[in-house]
Protein backbone atom coordinates (compact mmCIF):
# COMPACT_ATOMS: atom_id res chain seq x y z
CA UNK A 1 0.00 0.00 0.00
CA UNK A 2 1.33 3.41 -0.85
CA UNK A 3 1.81 6.32 1.17
CA UNK A 4 -0.81 8.29 -0.24
CA UNK A 5 -3.45 5.74 -0.17
CA UNK A 6 -2.37 5.60 3.79
CA UNK A 7 -2.58 9.41 3.52
CA UNK A 8 -5.89 9.56 2.50
CA UNK A 9 -7.55 7.01 4.60
CA UNK A 10 -6.08 8.46 7.84
CA UNK A 11 -7.69 11.81 6.73
CA UNK A 12 -10.77 10.37 6.31
CA UNK A 13 -10.67 8.15 9.59
CA UNK A 14 -9.38 11.53 11.40
CA UNK A 15 -13.01 13.47 10.00
CA UNK A 16 -15.08 10.58 10.62
CA UNK A 17 -13.94 10.61 14.42
CA UNK A 18 -14.47 14.14 14.79
CA UNK A 19 -17.94 14.91 13.24
CA UNK A 20 -18.56 11.28 15.63
CA UNK A 21 -17.34 13.03 18.52
CA UNK A 22 -19.31 16.47 17.65
CA UNK A 23 -22.38 14.35 17.26
CA UNK A 24 -22.73 12.66 20.38
CA UNK A 25 -21.39 15.83 22.22
CA UNK A 26 -24.50 17.18 20.61
CA UNK A 27 -26.75 15.47 22.54
CA UNK A 28 -24.99 16.77 25.65
CA UNK A 29 -25.54 20.42 24.58
CA UNK A 30 -28.90 21.15 23.03
CA UNK A 31 -31.78 21.08 25.26
CA UNK A 32 -34.28 19.52 24.26
CA UNK A 33 -35.37 16.27 22.11
CA UNK A 34 -36.12 17.71 19.05
CA UNK A 35 -33.23 19.97 18.75
CA UNK A 36 -31.37 17.22 19.99
CA UNK A 37 -32.50 15.58 16.79
CA UNK A 38 -30.39 17.30 14.68
CA UNK A 39 -27.05 16.05 16.31
CA UNK A 40 -27.62 12.43 15.16
CA UNK A 41 -29.25 12.49 12.14
CA UNK A 42 -26.74 15.11 10.39
CA UNK A 43 -23.41 15.32 12.02
CA UNK A 44 -23.20 11.64 12.27
CA UNK A 45 -24.05 10.89 8.44
CA UNK A 46 -20.22 12.38 7.79
CA UNK A 47 -18.87 10.36 10.87
CA UNK A 48 -20.35 7.06 9.54
CA UNK A 49 -19.35 8.33 6.29
CA UNK A 50 -15.16 8.98 6.62
CA UNK A 51 -15.57 5.43 8.24
CA UNK A 52 -17.00 3.68 4.69
CA UNK A 53 -14.74 5.91 2.43
CA UNK A 54 -11.40 5.26 4.83
CA UNK A 55 -12.68 0.97 4.30
CA UNK A 56 -13.26 1.61 0.01
CA UNK A 57 -9.71 3.17 0.09
CA UNK A 58 -7.87 0.65 2.11
CA UNK A 59 -9.64 -2.46 0.60
CA UNK A 60 -9.05 -0.84 -3.15
CA UNK A 61 -5.15 0.28 -1.94
CA UNK A 62 -5.07 -3.70 -0.58
CA UNK A 63 -6.05 -5.87 -2.89
CA UNK A 64 -6.98 -3.77 -5.76
CA UNK A 65 -10.53 -4.59 -6.35
CA UNK A 66 -13.39 -1.93 -5.74
CA UNK A 67 -15.48 -3.06 -2.48
CA UNK A 68 -19.42 -1.94 -2.69
CA UNK A 69 -20.35 -3.06 0.50
CA UNK A 70 -19.91 0.61 1.71
CA UNK A 71 -21.64 1.72 -0.76
CA UNK A 72 -24.88 -0.46 0.21
CA UNK A 73 -24.61 0.61 3.66
CA UNK A 74 -24.58 3.96 2.55
CA UNK A 75 -27.60 3.46 1.24
CA UNK A 76 -29.14 1.66 3.92
CA UNK A 77 -28.20 4.48 6.34
CA UNK A 78 -29.58 7.16 4.09
CA UNK A 79 -32.66 4.95 4.09
CA UNK A 80 -33.15 4.79 7.88
CA UNK A 81 -31.89 7.90 9.36
CA UNK A 82 -34.52 9.86 8.27
CA UNK A 83 -37.53 7.55 8.86
CA UNK A 84 -36.06 7.07 12.75
CA UNK A 85 -35.58 11.54 12.91
CA UNK A 86 -39.45 11.36 11.66
CA UNK A 87 -40.52 8.92 14.52
CA UNK A 88 -38.95 10.79 17.32
CA UNK A 89 -40.28 13.90 15.97
CA UNK A 90 -43.42 12.57 15.92
CA UNK A 91 -43.37 10.81 19.56
CA UNK A 92 -42.12 14.35 20.83
CA UNK A 93 -44.85 16.06 19.39
CA UNK A 94 -47.24 14.30 19.94
CA UNK A 95 -45.85 13.69 23.89
CA UNK A 96 -44.41 17.73 24.42
CA UNK A 97 -46.49 19.69 21.88
CA UNK A 98 -50.19 21.23 21.64
CA UNK A 99 -51.52 22.16 18.50
CA UNK A 100 -51.29 25.99 19.04
CA UNK A 101 -47.88 25.94 19.64
CA UNK A 102 -47.27 25.21 16.17
CA UNK A 103 -47.91 27.04 12.71
CA UNK A 104 -50.28 26.27 11.32
CA UNK A 105 -50.19 23.78 7.88
CA UNK A 106 -51.00 25.95 4.77
CA UNK A 107 -53.16 23.19 3.51
CA UNK A 108 -57.13 22.75 4.92
CA UNK A 109 -56.29 20.05 7.50
CA UNK A 110 -53.92 20.13 10.28
CA UNK A 111 -51.02 18.65 10.97
CA UNK A 112 -51.24 14.87 10.65
CA UNK A 113 -50.33 14.16 14.64
CA UNK A 114 -53.28 15.88 15.81
CA UNK A 115 -55.63 15.43 12.78
CA UNK A 116 -57.64 13.21 11.16
CA UNK A 117 -57.42 12.79 7.25
CA UNK A 118 -59.91 14.00 4.75
CA UNK A 119 -61.86 10.85 4.53
CA UNK A 120 -62.03 10.10 8.15
CA UNK A 121 -63.93 13.35 9.05
CA UNK A 122 -66.31 12.93 6.39
CA UNK A 123 -67.39 9.59 7.42
CA UNK A 124 -68.39 10.69 10.92
CA UNK B 1 -47.33 -10.83 -20.51
CA UNK B 2 -43.96 -8.66 -19.96
CA UNK B 3 -46.06 -6.90 -17.51
CA UNK B 4 -47.15 -9.79 -15.63
CA UNK B 5 -43.00 -10.95 -15.47
CA UNK B 6 -42.05 -8.17 -14.06
CA UNK B 7 -44.69 -5.61 -12.88
CA UNK B 8 -41.93 -3.31 -11.11
CA UNK B 9 -39.26 -2.97 -13.55
CA UNK B 10 -37.30 -0.59 -11.54
CA UNK B 11 -37.33 -2.81 -8.34
CA UNK B 12 -36.03 -5.78 -9.90
CA UNK B 13 -33.39 -4.01 -11.38
CA UNK B 14 -32.65 -2.22 -7.36
CA UNK B 15 -33.36 -5.98 -6.00
CA UNK B 16 -30.41 -7.33 -8.63
CA UNK B 17 -27.92 -4.60 -7.96
CA UNK B 18 -28.17 -4.76 -4.34
CA UNK B 19 -27.83 -8.63 -4.42
CA UNK B 20 -24.69 -8.11 -6.32
CA UNK B 21 -23.17 -5.99 -3.86
CA UNK B 22 -24.09 -7.34 -1.15
CA UNK B 23 -22.11 -10.82 -2.33
CA UNK B 24 -19.70 -8.04 -3.85
CA UNK B 25 -18.19 -10.45 -6.22
CA UNK B 26 -19.53 -10.72 -9.75
CA UNK B 27 -19.99 -13.79 -11.02
CA UNK B 28 -22.68 -15.69 -13.76
CA UNK B 29 -24.15 -17.49 -10.54
CA UNK B 30 -24.80 -14.19 -8.51
CA UNK B 31 -26.53 -12.67 -11.71
CA UNK B 32 -28.98 -15.50 -12.12
CA UNK B 33 -29.18 -15.53 -8.97
CA UNK B 34 -29.96 -12.03 -8.37
CA UNK B 35 -32.14 -11.73 -11.21
CA UNK B 36 -33.98 -14.48 -9.70
CA UNK B 37 -34.58 -12.56 -6.76
CA UNK B 38 -35.59 -9.44 -9.24
CA UNK B 39 -38.09 -11.61 -10.77
CA UNK B 40 -39.49 -13.53 -7.86
CA UNK B 41 -39.85 -10.56 -4.80
CA UNK B 42 -41.56 -7.85 -6.81
CA UNK B 43 -44.34 -10.82 -8.07
CA UNK B 44 -44.81 -11.49 -4.57
CA UNK B 45 -44.80 -8.01 -2.90
CA UNK B 46 -47.15 -6.27 -6.02
CA UNK B 47 -49.99 -6.18 -3.98
CA UNK B 48 -48.08 -3.51 -1.90
CA UNK B 49 -47.20 -1.28 -4.90
CA UNK B 50 -50.83 -0.03 -5.76
CA UNK B 51 -49.39 2.95 -7.61
CA UNK B 52 -45.76 3.08 -9.19
CA UNK B 53 -44.55 6.14 -9.53
CA UNK B 54 -43.24 7.44 -13.00
CA UNK B 55 -39.87 8.58 -12.76
CA UNK B 56 -38.47 9.66 -15.38
CA UNK B 57 -34.87 11.70 -16.52
CA UNK B 58 -31.78 9.69 -15.47
CA UNK B 59 -30.15 12.76 -15.67
CA UNK B 60 -32.12 14.32 -13.39
CA UNK B 61 -31.89 11.78 -10.93
CA UNK B 62 -28.26 11.91 -11.05
CA UNK B 63 -28.22 15.48 -10.73
CA UNK B 64 -30.35 15.45 -7.53
CA UNK B 65 -27.91 12.90 -6.05
CA UNK B 66 -25.20 14.73 -6.23
CA UNK B 67 -26.68 17.94 -4.91
CA UNK B 68 -27.93 16.30 -1.72
CA UNK B 69 -24.77 14.32 -1.59
CA UNK B 70 -22.88 17.65 -1.31
CA UNK B 71 -25.56 19.37 0.90
CA UNK B 72 -25.32 16.64 3.07
CA UNK B 73 -21.56 17.10 3.43
CA UNK B 74 -22.39 20.70 4.04
CA UNK B 75 -25.01 20.31 6.28
CA UNK B 76 -22.84 18.37 8.44
CA UNK B 77 -20.08 21.15 8.69
CA UNK B 78 -22.75 23.94 9.60
CA UNK B 79 -24.64 21.93 12.04
CA UNK B 80 -20.94 20.93 13.72
CA UNK B 81 -20.18 24.80 13.56
CA UNK B 82 -23.53 25.30 15.24
CA UNK B 83 -22.83 22.34 18.09
CA UNK B 84 -19.50 23.24 19.23
CA UNK B 85 -19.52 27.42 18.67
CA UNK B 86 -22.99 28.65 19.92
CA UNK B 87 -23.91 28.91 23.20
CA UNK B 88 -27.30 27.16 24.17
CA UNK B 89 -29.51 30.44 24.38
CA UNK B 90 -28.14 31.66 21.40
CA UNK B 91 -29.29 28.77 19.29
CA UNK B 92 -32.77 30.11 17.69
CA UNK B 93 -34.92 26.78 16.31
CA UNK B 94 -38.19 27.48 14.62
CA UNK B 95 -41.09 25.43 13.17
CA UNK B 96 -41.64 25.87 9.38
CA UNK B 97 -44.36 24.82 7.74
CA UNK B 98 -43.47 24.37 3.77
CA UNK B 99 -46.27 24.35 1.47
CA UNK B 100 -46.05 20.96 -0.86
CA UNK B 101 -46.58 20.28 -4.66
CA UNK B 102 -46.18 17.38 -4.86
CA UNK B 103 -48.90 15.02 -4.98
CA UNK B 104 -47.55 11.66 -5.37
CA UNK B 105 -46.62 9.57 -1.98
CA UNK B 106 -43.20 8.43 -3.20
CA UNK B 107 -41.78 11.83 -4.03
CA UNK B 108 -42.95 13.29 -0.50
CA UNK B 109 -40.94 10.19 0.99
CA UNK B 110 -37.87 11.72 -1.19
CA UNK B 111 -38.31 15.28 0.23
CA UNK B 112 -39.51 14.32 3.78
CA UNK B 113 -35.83 12.22 3.73
CA UNK B 114 -33.97 14.96 1.92
CA UNK B 115 -34.90 17.15 3.95
CA UNK B 116 -34.08 15.09 7.27
CA UNK B 117 -31.02 14.45 6.13
CA UNK B 118 -29.71 18.13 4.71
CA UNK B 119 -29.02 21.72 6.30
CA UNK B 120 -29.86 22.15 9.78
CA UNK B 121 -33.67 20.55 9.18
CA UNK B 122 -36.04 17.47 10.23
CA UNK B 123 -39.41 17.13 8.45
CA UNK B 124 -41.75 16.56 10.89
CA UNK B 125 -45.06 15.75 9.97
CA UNK B 126 -47.54 15.94 7.76
CA UNK B 127 -50.36 17.84 7.60
CA UNK B 128 -53.69 15.55 7.47
CA UNK B 129 -54.41 15.84 3.67
CA UNK B 130 -50.54 15.63 2.80
CA UNK B 131 -50.57 19.30 1.17
CA UNK B 132 -47.85 20.38 3.58
CA UNK B 133 -44.53 19.94 5.18
CA UNK B 134 -44.03 20.63 9.00
CA UNK B 135 -39.94 21.09 9.28
CA UNK B 136 -37.75 21.65 12.47
CA UNK B 137 -35.22 24.02 12.22
CA UNK B 138 -32.01 24.05 14.34
CA UNK B 139 -30.54 27.29 13.92
CA UNK B 140 -32.14 30.28 11.47
CA UNK B 141 -32.66 33.49 11.73
CA UNK B 142 -35.24 33.73 8.13
CA UNK B 143 -37.54 31.27 8.39
CA UNK B 144 -39.31 32.08 5.31
CA UNK B 145 -35.80 32.06 3.35
CA UNK B 146 -34.95 28.25 4.76
CA UNK B 147 -38.48 27.45 3.06
CA UNK B 148 -38.04 28.88 -0.28
CA UNK B 149 -34.76 27.28 -0.30
CA UNK B 150 -36.31 24.03 -0.07
CA UNK B 151 -38.90 24.72 -2.45
CA UNK B 152 -36.68 25.67 -5.40
CA UNK B 153 -33.63 23.95 -4.39
CA UNK B 154 -35.10 20.23 -3.66
CA UNK B 155 -38.98 20.34 -4.54
CA UNK B 156 -38.56 21.74 -8.18
CA UNK B 157 -36.31 18.98 -8.81
CA UNK B 158 -38.14 16.49 -7.71
CA UNK B 159 -41.32 17.34 -9.47
CA UNK B 160 -39.34 17.21 -12.82
CA UNK B 161 -38.55 13.21 -11.90
CA UNK B 162 -41.76 12.33 -10.61
CA UNK B 163 -43.87 13.77 -13.58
Amino acid sequence: MNLFAEILIAASLVISGIFGFVGSYGLIKLKDSIQRLHAPTKATTLGVGGVLVASMIFFFADTGRLSVHELLITLFLFLTAPITANFIAKAYMARNLRPGELPDSTGSCGWSVYDDPPEAVQED
Amino acid sequence: MLNKLIPHPLLSLTMLLVWLGLVNTFTLGNLILGTAFGVIIPMVTAAYWPDRPKVGRPVKIVEYFAIVLWDIIVANVQVAMIILFRREAEIRSHWIPVPLELTSAEAITVLAGTITMTPGTVSATLSADGSCILVHCLHTDEPDAVRDGIKARYEGRLKEIFQ
